[in-house]
């Protein structure tokens, strides 16, 4: 279980336009996110020596980072490969590396051209390797057809409907209109959930999150060195990473996990909870890993927010709204802010808890719950003001 | 016109499975201190040290587990003719599960739990694809 309650804070963040073509390198991005984030710490470059991301081929090498912006000693760099699910890891070791004393002030960050450059599942390999070779080659092969076969076993279990999806694609569109930095801000209706798209049953286009070019950051150091920093800190009072038995090769093989009604989050929450000393009712707002609308419904229910089979009545009436008892993804989320790999989530609970967030702020915000990642392993932060 | 979707690339831990299909056998592993079949096939048979599972032909009767359709082809010009097509997770006789294209039926009437058993098709010289149909196709 992570150890470091309120000991290590979020003392920067950074981010660029989010894009459909941002028409820049990879690693431009970076730099720009990173530079803004440790610009917003108030800290100079040989403040920071270490420097983490994750990446799925696609993103530009945290030392090649380092480079460009002239850190002068990067001591920690340090580039996972992996999904979504890392969002919430990357900081996490940010604060391990510290603890160490590995480095001092980390920053971390995710850069991708999710839209004009690397598409997640283009599906344009042809020669099917690894596990690929028993998915791709049945024309199963992109991340919404993936995610499709958990909700349709989720759906075979409970019986559920597809309306707690229909609230939740159109709650965060709503949040999304309030953000300038947000990709999608048209509002849609109950209707245009339904009448969009069916791209692979039992998925519909509002289902599915957008895809982004863009990069966000974050700069990480101790609670004692963020009390003299410009902005108030945000403490990291928990969190937890982990996933279940039969994780499989990578995030898109699930053919052996055992049940796909349920995700990593149900193997991670007591140890959520049990990092921060707090539990699900002691939330004030969440930014929920929201590749598709169905993954809220596992993370809230692996949780404990609610019993399982019941988040999509939960999500309904207006509990996650902005004015309800759990506001969720109040930027808009993945599915109408921008699909940065789940670390726009992280940019965003930092502004809540700023209480920076302008006309879309929950009032008197003070703990506010990350997620990344919605299949067989993911993260999780519990962050407080 | 030669085949232009996704082709599977046997390797020394999916060799038996490939030549299996193309002489129309399920082939799964099976380890046989605990007993447990198992898809997709490893080296070394889960929780049992080094130990090696053994291929077994497996009955290639299940159930559906669960199921996807495609309506929307990725990527367009490879899939466009072939959509909707339906993707399963099928639930073999002997415990583990499996996948494969679900054909044979109207894409609209699978069902949870639907009865189904493999056939095979051959999409090129080298490789045979399984696909399953419903149990009573037949």
């Amino acid at each position: 279980m992570w150890a470091l309650r309120d000991k290590y804070a979020i003392a920067g963040i950074g981010h660029t336009d989010y894009t459909r073509e941002s028409g820049r390198t990879v690693r431009s991005l970076a730099s720009e996110a990173c530079s803004k984030a440790i610009a917003d710490a108030g800290l100079k470059l040989d403040d920071i020596d270490g420097i983490i991301s994750f990446n799925f081929n696609d993103s530009a090498p945290a030392m090649g980072v380092a480079t460009e912006l002239g850190i002068p000693r990067a001591n920690y760099a340090v580039d996972f490969q992996s999904g979504g699910n890392a969002a919430n890891l990357i900081t996490l070791t940010a604060t391990a590396a510290i603890e160490a004393g590995l480095a001092k002030n980390v920053v971390c960050f995710r850069a991708m051209n999710g839209r004009s450059g690397f598409r997640l599942g283009g599906g344009r390999d042809m020669n099917a390797r690894g596990v690929t070779q028993y998915t791709a080659p049945f024309g199963w092969i992109t991340y919404p057809q993936a995610m499709a076969m958990w909700r349709r076993r989720y759906m075979i279990e409970y019986g559920d409907d597809d309306e707690g999806l229909a609230e939740i694609a159109m709650t965060f569109r709503d949040n999304a209109v309030l953000n300038p930095r947000a990709m999608q801000r048209t509002p849609i209706t109950r209707d245009d959930y339904y009448n969009s798209r069916p791209i692979v049953d039992p998925f519909r286009m509002l289902d599915i999150c957008l895809e982004s070019d863009g990069a966000c950051a974050v700069v990480i150091t101790s609670a004692e060195r963020a009390k003299d920093m410009p902005h108030k800190p945000v403490y990291i009072m928990g969190g937890a990473y982990g996933g279940g038995p039969n994780q499989g090769d990578d995030l898109f093989d699930a053919i052996r996990w055992p049940d796909h009604a349920h995700n990593a989050f149900k193997y991670l929450g007591d140890d959520l909870w049990k990092s921060a000393g707090i539990g699900p009712g002691d939330v004030d707002v969440a930014q929920i890993y929201d590749c598709f609308t169905y993954s809220v419904l596992m993370a809230l229910e692996g949780l404990g927010f609610c019993k399982e089979g019941e988040g999509g009545a939960f999500v309904q009436g207006g509990r996650i709204a902005r004015t309800g008892a759990l506001p969720l993804n109040t930027a808009g989320g993945l599915l109408s802010e921008a699909y940065i790999h789940g670390f726009n989530h992280v940019i965003e609970a930092v502004e809540q808890l700023r209480g920076v967030s302008g006309p879309r702020q929950i009032k008197d915000a003070e703990i506010c719950l990350t997620t990344a990642g919605a299949m067989t392993c993911a993260s999780a932060m519990i962050l407080r003001n | 016109m030669s085949y232009d979707k996704p082709l599977p690339v046997p390797d020394p831990e999916s060799r038996p499975f490939w030549e299996g299909a193309k002489a129309r056998r399920l082939m799964i592993q099976r380890c046989a201190s605990t007993g447990q079949y198992q898809f997709p096939p490893t080296t070394f048979c889960q929780g049992a040290g080094l130990e090696r599972p053994e291929w077994v032909e497996a009955s290639g009767r299940g159930k559906v587990f669960s199921w996807i359709v495609v309506r929307h082809p990725t990527p367009k010009d490879l899939y466009a003719d072939e959509v909707p097509y339906a993707v399963a997770l099928v639930t073999l006789e002997e415990g583990c599960r499996i996948t494969g294209n679900l054909v044979g039926v109207d894409v609209d009437a699978i069902t949870a739990d639907m009865p189904v058993q493999v056939a095979f098709r051959d999409v090129t010289d080298e490789i045979t694809l399984p696909v399953f149909e419903p149990a009573n196709a037949a």
